[in-house]
């Protein structure tokens, strides 16, 4: 049970403070998407974000962070598996699934549905 | 002139509709909130049914893709997102609703340099700035394994 209270803190919590940078600064969701990525491939690459990844589970890896530390942990595990071409390969296989289903369904919704008529 | 358009500008910020900042914090922790405890739920369901932690994990994200692009074909995820804030944008719902909406909206511009292009539109600096930024952690890992 306190596993889910820390996933909602958590998570929740990770969207309040982009909820503060939208609404006191500039930032647009395409910033605020981006900074969240990088900030997580900083956090994971630092240790800091996996302690937040056992405290909160989907918490602290379904905010876009988490797809950052996805993508760090891919990283650290390919480079110790196939050295320094790992830094290339790791990122992009941990995160495939992800990208891919967003792709495939986002073609697939293109295909089905109708866009919303421009006014 | 300058000085007026300047002005202008404070005037109209101060006199456009307020959206409070704690109001809207706080519809952004719900949802937000939510929708992750949702993803753990999910994550339980899915390790008891036998799948390993890192398969259940990626198929909890492929859910909540596959919902979020549902959602927005159907023209629901752009009500809930108005309400919610960061709490829709900053999970996975986000990124998955900036892939689709896109692409739904681009079909006119046809299916290569309309769909094709603008379904990268924000996804594109996402994946490029995570990809460099693992990359680059990629070099400095494997120099200090190697090095020290």
């Amino acid at each position: 049970m306190m596993d889910y209270v820390w996933c909602f803190l958590v998570g929740g919590g990770l969207c309040v403070i982009a909820q503060i940078l939208i609404d006191k600064t500039a930032l647009t969701p395409a910033r605020i998407l981006t900074s969240y990525v990088v900030a997580g491939v900083f956090l994971g690459a630092v240790g800091l974000y996996s302690p937040l990844v056992e405290l909160a589970g989907c918490g602290a890896t379904t905010p876009l962070t988490g797809f950052g530390y996805l993508i760090a942990k891919g990283v650290r595990r390919a480079v110790n598996e196939r050295g320094l071409l790992g830094a290339l390969s790791g990122g992009l296989t941990a995160s495939s699934a992800g990208i891919a289903a967003a792709l495939c369904f986002g073609l697939l919704c293109a295909l089905i549905f109708r866009g919303k008529p421009k006014n | 002139m300058n000085t007026d358009s300047e002005q202008y500008k404070k005037y109209a910020a101060k006199r456009a509709k307020k959206s409070p900042l704690a109001l809207d914090c706080l519809r952004a922790f719900l949802v937000g909130g939510a929708i992750c405890t949702g993803a753990e739920a999910l994550h339980t369901l899915y390790e008891n049914q036998g799948m390993s932690e890192e398969n259940s994990a990626a198929l909890v994200s492929v859910t909540l893709i596959f919902l979020t692009a549902l959602l927005t074909g159907l023209g629901i995820f752009d009500r809930i997102a108005k309400f919610a804030g960061a709490g829709t944008l900053v999970p996975i719902t986000g990124f998955a609703n900036a892939v689709t909406a896109p692409a739904i909206d681009t079909k006119g511009e046809g299916f290569v340099m309309g769909v094709g292009t603008k379904i990268f539109s924000i996804a594109g600096p996402v994946i490029l700035y995570g990809t460099a930024a693992g990359a680059l952690y990629g070099v400095i890992y494997w120099i200090s394994i190697t090095v020290f």
